[in-house]
């Protein structure tokens, strides 16, 4: 049996003389690992902000179940630069995320940082300072702050745009871990046809003014292409 | 030395002076706000030089200047690109207006000095408690403000799209800044004042690399600083700000070399 975790239904949103999406709908339920695939610019991070509410509809509704409150969100955002002189430790990183009042971080609250890091294999590295880490220890690490909250759902926003190959398919490897073991619901922005085709199990591809969801076993990855092509 | 009730006070003032530079330091960094400390110290001396003006005392003509234009800088320094033109166009005018209030007040000149490059022998006693109360203030909303603080300067990005107050925490985060600038300019004179709030933390960055970490090694950085330059000032009657700069800049200094055998290696 599934359960719902969210639904886009009829969703437009409009910035002055921009219309990014005018009747959108698709649904997410749980243990989904959902794609987001389009040119840039069509939307897929108005979109992700429109999730988070970060961003008003003009017109229809996002509609989260139970609740939106119920729901804890993870997000790795698109564009985070840390420069080489990002002086935080790994482990202190993905402690930012942990929310409270204390100042310090409380022995259950210590041991949600550990097990992010576990999870996402940065354990080893967890004492080097993050400007120093490479591009898919970076990543990682930012998974590991997405998640040490434990969410539900999971935004990644072309996490793997800057990554090699190799790293690409580690890096989603661990998404698709949290995604079956711990039931994580993923959310993933990608321009990478032939990943998303291996870990996906649902599509949603934009196109300006028109889009395209169903089964990912239903697509493959010249359809997808297809369905992408302005 | 501890003998005299004016090298005491300076001490404790001194002490608390660098437990909250150092502190704050450390977020002023990390936000890329050095240059927002300079132009408050600018404000902060006209705010000085305004309440001795109107017959109040020095601190409170700067908390209300520098409290009020951290607002203001805050709500206008979201645009990046503005910034930099702005700021040096407030920071002239509140030189301008220091002077023009000194000037009135009928103030010999060497109390301008003292608001400009600190003073250890005007500190008395209720000096010292306003700058422990002060201080007191800032370190508590410090304390209940610390995680969503770090978050916001660490890692802004990540902040706002989880969806933390961030424009409350800016404001607030700048109106302690505003208070630590006033509350230090009674030792190190408010034109020297950015280096308390920013070398000490500058140089932590490059020795340790947790928040909490850096924050007691920049207090260590400051409060060397501060006790080590009043004593030398004590021996050798120059100014304590010289001092205090000189031990900073060593500390940062050493921590670039630091910085630099560690990558070359
Ligand atoms: N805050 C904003 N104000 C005005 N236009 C915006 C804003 N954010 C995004 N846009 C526009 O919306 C469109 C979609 O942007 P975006 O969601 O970033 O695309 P994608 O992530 O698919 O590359 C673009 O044309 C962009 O210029
Ligand atoms: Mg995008």
């Amino acid at each position: 049996m599934t359960e719902p975790l969210l639904a886009v239904q009829h969703l437009g949103i409009a910035f002055p003389n921009n219309q990014v999406f005018k009747d959108l709908n698709f649904k997410i339920e749980q243990g989904d690992f959902l794609t987001v695939i389009g040119e840039n610019g069509v939307g897929k991070t108005t979109l992700i902000r429109a999730l988070l509410g970060l961003v008003k509809p003009s017109t229809g509704q996002i509609k989260y179940y139970p609740n939106r409150k119920a729901i804890k969100i993870g997000y790795v955002p698109q564009f985070r630069n840390l420069d080489q002189e990002y002086p935080l430790t790994v482990e202190d990183f993905v402690g930012l995320n942990i929310r409270g009042w204390l100042p310090w971080l409380t022995k259950a609250e210590h041991r949600q940082v550990q097990t992010a890091m576990a999870v996402t294999n940065v354990k080893k590295i967890k004492q080097r300072p993050l400007g120093m880490a490479s591009g898919g220890e970076k990543q990682r690490a930012y998974l590991a702050q997405a998640i040490v909250q434990e969410p539900q759902l999971l935004i990644l926003d072309e996490s793997t745009a800057s990554l090699d190959n190799e790293m690409k398919y580690e890096l989603l490897d661990l998404v698709q871990n949290l995604n079956q073991t711990s039931n994580i619901t993923v959310f993933f922005v990608t321009h990478d046809l032939p990943l998303a085709k291996k870990y996906a199990t649902h599509y949603l591809a934009l196109r300006p003014g028109q889009q395209q969801f169903g089964n990912m076993a239903d697509m493959s990855v010249e359809q997808l292409k297809e369905a992408t092509n302005v | 030395m501890f003998s005299l009730a004016f090298m005491q006070n300076a001490y404790l003032a001194g002490t608390f002076i660098a437990i909250i530079c150092g502190t704050i330091g450390v977020f002023v960094i990390a936000r890329n706000l050095s240059f927002l400390t300079h132009t408050l110290s600018e404000i902060g001396f006209a705010g000085a030089a305004f309440g001795i003006f109107m017959g109040w005392t020095a601190l409170t003509g700067m908390l209300i200047f520098t409290v009020v234009s951290s607002v203001i800088v805050g709500q206008m320094s979201v645009k990046q690109s503005r910034r930099e033109a702005s700021i040096s166009a407030i920071s002239a005018l509140f030189i301008g207006l220091g002077i023009l209030f000194l000037s009135l007040s009928n103030q010999t000149s060497s109390y301008a000095t003292s608001i400009l490059f600190g003073s250890v022998i005007g500190i008395a006693h209720a000096d010292v408690i306003r700058v422990a109360v002060l201080s007191g203030i800032v370190i508590l909303v410090m304390l209940g403000l610390y995680r969503p603080l770090k978050f916001d300067s660490f890692d802004a990005i990540g902040a706002r799209v989880s969806g933390l107050w961030t424009t409350g925490i800016s404001v607030i985060f700048l109106v302690l800044v505003a208070m630590s600038v006033s509350v230090a300019a009674q030792i190190v004179g408010s034109l020297l004042i950015f280096i308390l709030l920013t070398l000490p933390a500058a140089a932590a960055r490059y020795f340790v690399h947790t928040v909490s970490k850096m924050i007691g090694l920049s207090i260590g950085f400051a409060l060397i600083g501060v006790w080590l330059g009043l004593y030398l000032s004590y021996v050798t009657n120059l100014p304590v700000s010289f001092f205090i700069a000189s031990i900073e800049c060593l500390f940062y200094l050493a921590a670039l070399g630091f910085q630099r055998l560690r990558v070359g290696s």
